[in-house]
């Protein structure tokens, strides 16, 4: 183990940020779906002003995993293209480093399509989407859904389908994330006290904090070849 | 259930062998056990005052789900132990005990829903517990399909494992969810909780005798027989592909 663990995970992060300034491939692949998810549901759910309310959570997560399985699916793919995945495992590192330094950069770029949707969600919905809570709220439930896809796209990537294995992998394992984001954030745009809520931003940091274990003491078993 | 694991280790040495006499005694347990359970719940038991015949469903609801536990449970210790031991073996306990666990926990659901039907008056509801059994079933039904997409074996029995080990936090989201979400209207029937007050499960006498047995064999003695003969499937299709390749070869 030559260099310390940080300087890996940070050198990740910095190879995947460069490489998305310059192709802007991933993050503008995933705005642009999440755009068109909000407003398929739209005119899917032909949403009034009332429904609109109550639907608004559900449309702001929905969008968030699937735009997800994109990214991460795109991410994971960037390094087997090139095979620049053994190159990483080539190099005498910790395994939990690459893990770390692939879940920060997922992270990064999930967290900013959130981030895009909650001022423009209130601006179509006409709704205030702009609250410190709900802000934490998606954090906390992007980095779950992050935490548990890059993982699980590393391993669907060896699949002869990747996008579609990992749809069906992912999900399930993310609908608890889902379930306590959900209410959390319904609370929150509805306007109820803190004490009706509060329960599930804990539950949902409790479910980030298994799922981190479990997915980073596990990696090294996925990546050996 | 390291013991009943060491056993299994016999039978994977490739061969065609022929049924242990352990085995035979287990199946004879079994068919006892299952009948015998049956007739604590079906005949033996006092009919529900409230519910009538439909509530004698719970004594094979509640068990079928811990038999699933168990099922589970070996899945974990499979994944574990194959990860650290890269013994094919525990890897074919892993796949075991998620058949098993997905048939018993679909026994669960379906008699779940044929009894919700009368005493709810609808065949599903979008109830937390419901919601969070379904999805368990749902993630071990994709654990199926993560190791039908891929196709080289080493690669395979790992990403099982690690999904097995995973998809575990589903059947402690079921266990649990009762506690976090007190609107659920799915009977809690161990400790203190809402419902009860409605005094739904009061658990009287005969229900214990009934109840306990059923309990017992199904998170014991059915899942370990049921994985048990599913082990030695796994063996059959290993020899199987050997022979294959040696044909082909």
């Amino acid at each position: 183990m030559t260099a310390s663990f940080f300087s890996v995970v940070i050198a990740i992060i910095q190879k995947d940020l460069q490489a998305e300034l310059r192709s802007r491939e991933l993050v503008a692949t995933m705005i642009l779906f999440s755009l068109l998810s909000v407003l398929v549901f739209s005119f899917a759910l032909e949403l009034d002003r009332v429904a609109e309310e109550q639907a608004v959570s559900g449309v702001l997560w929905v969008t968030i995993v699937f735009a997800s399985l994109l990214g991460l699916n795109r991410s994971m793919a960037m390094e087997s293209d090139n095979a620049s995945i053994d190159a990483l495992l080539l190099a005498p590192i910790h395994r939990g480093a690459i893990f770390a330094g692939k879940l920060v950069s997922n992270f990064v770029f999930t967290v900013a399509v959130g981030l895009l949707l909650m001022p423009l969600m209130s601006l179509l919905y006409n709704l205030d989407l702009l609250a410190w809570w709900l802000l934490l709220v998606v954090v906390l439930g992007t980095l779950g859904i992050c935490v548990t896809g890059t993982l699980l796209a590393t391993m669907s990537l060896q699949s002869r389908s990747p996008a579609a294995l990992l749809a069906i992998v992912q999900l399930p394992v993310v609908l608890p994330i889902l379930l306590a984001a959900v209410i959390a954030s319904n609370g929150i745009i509805g306007g109820t006290p803190n004490s009706d809520w509060i329960d599930w931003v804990q539950i949902l940091a409790v479910i980030d904090v298994i799922y981190l274990s479990l997915c980073f003491l596990t990696f090294a078993y996925v990546i050996e070849e | 259930m390291a013991s009943i694991a060491l056993e299994k280790s016999k039978t994977s040495d490739l061969e065609l062998t022929p049924i242990p006499s352990a085995l035979k005694i287990l199946t004879l347990i079994t068919v006892f056990g299952l009948l015998g359970t049956l007739y604590l719940g079906l005949v033996n038991v006092g009919t529900d005052v409230e519910q009538g015949e439909v509530q004698r469903l719970f004594y094979i609801h509640m068990p079928a789900f811990f038999g699933a536990f168990t099922a589970f449970g070996a899945t974990v210790f499979g994944g574990f132990m194959y990860l650290t031991r890269r013994d094919p073996k525990w890897d074919r306990l892993a796949v075991a005990g998620v058949e098993v666990g997905l048939a018993l926990s679909t026994v669960n659901l379906l008699t779940g829903i044929a009894w919700m039907r009368p005493i709810w008056n609808s065949w599903w509801l979008w109830d937390p517990r419901l919601t969070s059994a379904a999805i368990m079933v749902l993630t071990y039904a994709a654990y199926l399909m993560l190791r039908a997409g891929i196709e080289n074996p080493d690669t395979r029995r790992r990403f099982a494992s690690v999904y097995g080990i995973l998809a575990i936090t589903t059947v402690i989201l079921t266990l649990v969810i009762i506690r976090i979400r007190p609107d659920t209207i799915h009977p809690a029937v161990i400790g203190p909780s809402p419902q009860n007050a409605q005094g739904e499960f009061d658990a009287t006498t005969g229900v214990v005798i009934a109840l306990v047995p059923a309990l017992i064999f199904y998170s014991t003695i059915f899942p370990i027989t049921l994985m048990w003969y599913r082990i030695r499937l796994e063996n059959l299709f290993d020899v199987l592909a050997q022979k294959k390749a040696q044909v082909l070869g």
